[in-house]
């Protein structure tokens, strides 16, 4: 496809979408349609760190959800204040245990580079592994359990480092990106397949250690009252200028309050979201972005030209999990509270995939409008599946079976139009609703 | 002496009895999973999910006939249900690779396309089940609910611990046993078999040969989709079915899978015993057995778990990670039947 069609294609499906967000906001309401906007953005950089892993190497990652939770835990870690009380109980204690487990683990890698390969190798390593298990976890426990039992029904854990919330995204980044590489390390070169299943594992323990390692994150307790990065609505509504905009729109001050803050989360979510893209766009134009697209189309060839394919993929598979994490981070703190329970693959892993596969991998508008397209769906699926419902069935007694069923499955009915709109879109439109550009000029 | 045997029976009643059983669930998942791999050359990432939906027809199925009063005595109605379920199954999965993979297949599609595909199937199957029977968690398994109590076993040997054999985990382990017995008969002596294991190694000869490629992949599909409810319904029987935890079973099956070799019938059924007892033995608190094999002074204290529970996944995880490190082939070398 050439440039020219592509641009204006673009422009069309996203005036298309925005003009939803107006329906919406006519039809239900404004602080709706802004809400699932936000989160529209949110799924939107989600779906260009995976757009970057999938269409610009061919990496197949199905761990996502880890890593947006790893980046939900670095707002938790950073933002949160720290828990004085746990610190002195057990923050020592726990140190004790991680510097054993880096102990451990230095002593493994030293071990294996300097010993030759063979038995006495194998078994040295076995002896530290051993070892080192033990002692972390005899330091582990007793500090697990000491700041588990400070004051647990409001803390329990360590709480944070109480810096400001805008350098937890920076961190949570960081994180994904340091788990991806230790993930990349070993699955990287192997067939896709098994990068697969790994991501797949990888993205269990990592929900595991965060829902059940209570004194680090609280665990299914929950974290809330996050901070923020914008004023609460209770303060706004007293400020003079918001209730002059009041009258002037002839709404009520809280209400103009609500959407204020919801614009300014817009704000911040839409500058992240138009630096990120310049930097995906300006990679992929540059010379490295046109070696990675050669080494995904062909592995061989470019091995061949002499570039090194592992590391390569290492790289982009380390910068789109940080994105994720990124966008993980945002979440959370949009939500203002880390729900270790809430994080399910198919929404946070599968659905990321849909969404770039139907926009168009290899694309990164084709990305952010499937991000955007898919989540609006994914959200008022449930009420168009309702009214749906509701009006197929409007002739039938109020207990009827089949409506009850209908009415009650109807919130997983959108499960099966996801299924459907992947499959279709594979089928009819592989290339997505924005294909990939040809960066060749004639 | 007596706190010897009181020891082993001990293991017998937590590791050895729910490992065998885990053990066999898994292997007749991954052996689902490693023929689709073997014949179709992809990791079907909706084969949880199929599970999952081949369960909930048969317990359908169950409530029909229990509601008729239908019943096999002291072996559980499910039984009688399977075959039908088992059925239904084979029909969705082969619409759906008529539907779908089959035009991935005419045009030559790279395996990550069906891989993808096998993700919007998952979806499908996902909602389906829970639009169905609802997400939330069925118990149907009726008849004999033990063929050793704890209680029986403790009167009968006289020591203070009990073992206890549910019948859901002896059947398992007996459907198991005939169902691979009954698969290896059917790849190694039948003429269809041997066309499929032919395919699997070289399709191009196989081709040559006369052997029809679709035919192939219709079997692979019938015998996927047995695979799967079978496992499915096993494992609700034993463990009772809620369809999030089908979706969990997807990742010791890879493992299985994997460790075994993927393509490898005889490596799927291997690795889902490793795999298993891998889980049980690593995450069992050996307090109560070491308390019968030392003496006061030396029991440590704690529970003597290496690991939580809540980290099983962790196990597969680990496991599969060292086979990549080490043999990435798996054990039995993978990639043909």
């Amino acid at each position: 496809m050439n440039a020219a069609t592509s641009k204006k294609q673009t422009l069309l499906l996203f005036t298309l979408m925005g003009l939803a967000f107006v329906v919406v906001g006519f039809v239900q309401s404004w602080s709706l349609s802004l809400t699932i906007f936000n989160y529209c953005l949110i799924a939107a950089i989600m779906a260009l760190g995976l757009n970057i892993q999938w269409g610009y190497a061919g990496l197949f990652n199905v761990g996502l959800m880890g890593f947006a939770a790893l980046g939900g835990m670095a707002v938790v870690l950073v933002a949160m204040p720290p828990v004085e009380e746990a610190w002195s109980a057990g923050g020592f204690s726990m140190l004790t245990a991680l510097l054993f487990v880096l102990a451990t683990v230095i002593a493994a890698i030293v071990v294996y580079n300097r010993l030759p390969k063979g038995r006495t190798r194998n078994l040295a390593i076995a002896a530290i592994l051993i070892i080192g298990y033990f002692l972390s976890r005899a330091w582990y426990e007793p500090a697990a359990r000491a700041i588990e039992s400070v004051n647990p029904a409001h803390t329990g854990y360590l709480g944070g480092l109480g810096l400001p919330v805008a350098l937890s995204w920076i961190v949570g980044a960081i994180l994904a990106g340091c788990a991806a590489w230790l993930i990349g390390k070993i699955t990287l070169g192997l067939r896709s397949d098994y990068l697969a299943i790994a991501t797949l594992g990888i993205a269990e323990i990592i929900l595991a250690i965060i829902k059940y390692e209570e004194w680090l994150t609280r665990g299914v307790k929950n974290v809330n009252g996050i901070p923020r990065p914008v004023p609460f609505e209770i303060d706004l509504q007293q400020t003079e200028w918001v209730r002059d905009l009041a009258v002037r729109l002839g709404s009520t001050a809280p209400e103009v309050a609500a959407l204020t803050v919801k614009v300014a989360y817009a704000g911040i979510l839409l500058s992240i979201l138009i630096v990120l893209m310049w930097f995906a766009q300006t990679a992929l134009n540059s010379p490295w972005g046109r070696m990675m697209r050669a080494i995904r189309d062909n592995e061989t060839a470019a091995s061949a030209m002499g570039k090194f394919v592992k590391g390569r993929h290492l790289q982009v598979f380390v910068l789109g999990s940080a994105i994720v994490g990124l966008a993980g981070a945002l979440l959370v703190t949009m939500d203002g509270q880390f729900t270790p329970g809430s994080y399910i693959p198919l929404r946070f892993t599968f659905l990321i995939w849909v969404m770039v596969i139907v926009g168009g991998s290899g694309n990164n508008y084709g990305a952010i409008l499937g991000g955007v397209l898919i989540w609006f769906f994914w959200v008022e699926a449930e009420p168009i599946g309702l009214w749906l419902a509701n009006t197929l069935t409007s002739g039938l007694a109020a207990d009827n079976v089949l409506r009850t069923q209908l009415v009650e499955g109807a919130a997983h009915m959108r499960l099966v139009v996801m299924g459907l709109v992947l499959l279709l879109t594979l089928r009819f439109r592989p290339k997505g609703l924005l294909p990939e550009v040809s960066a060749r000029r004639h | 002496m007596e706190n010897i045997l009181n020891a082993f029976v001990l293991l017998a009643n937590f590791i050895i009895i729910p490992g065998a059983a885990y053990g066999s669930q898994l292997a007749l998942g991954a052996l689902g999973v490693t023929l689709i791999y073997a014949i179709l050359r992809f990791s079907n990432f909706a084969h949880g999910e199929t599970m999952a939906f081949g369960t909930m027809v048969t317990i359908l199925f169950t409530w029909w006939l229990q509601g008729l009063g239908v019943s096999l005595g002291p072996l559980p109605t499910a039984l009688l249900a399977l075959p039908l379920g088992i059925a239904v199954t084979i029909g969705l999965i082969l619409i759906c690779d008529r539907w779908v993979y089959r035009y991935h297949r005419g045009q030559r599609a790279k395996p990550v396309i069906f891989l993808i595909a096998s993700l919007g199937l998952m979806f499908i199957y996902n909602g389906l089940v829970r639009i169905i029977i609802g997400p939330g968690e069925q118990r149907f398994e009726d008849g004999q609910r033990f063929i050793i109590t704890v209680r029986e076993f403790r009167e009968w040997s006289g020591l203070t611990e009990g073992l206890m054999l549910r019948s859901s985990q002896a059947l398992t382990i007996v459907v198991t046993l005939i169902a691979v017995a009954a698969l290896f008969w059917f790849l190694e002596r039948t003429r269809t078999g041997k066309s499929m294991r032919a395919y699997s190694d070289n399709e191009d000869l196989a081709l040559l040969s006369g052997i029809k490629p679709e035919r192939v992949v219709l079997i692979a599909w019938v015998l996927a989709a047995t695979l799967a409810t079978l496992a499915g319904v096993l494992y609700g029987l034993d463990k009772g079915f809620s369809p999030i935890n089908y979706f969990h079973l997807l990742l010791p099956i890879f493992a299985a899978a994997i460790v075994g070799g993927l393509g490898s019938p005889l490596g799927a059924v291997a690795g889902g015993f490793i795999v298993a007892f891998s889980e049980v033995l690593l995450t069992y608190a050996y307090r109560r057995f070491l308390s019968y094999l030392l003496p006061e002074p030396w029991m440590p204290e704690g529970l003597v778990q290496f690991l939580s529970t809540n980290y099983k996944f962790a196990i597969s995880f680990v496991i599969l990670v060292l086979v990549l490190l080490i043999r990435p082939t798996g054990i039995f070398r993978g990639k043909t039947i």
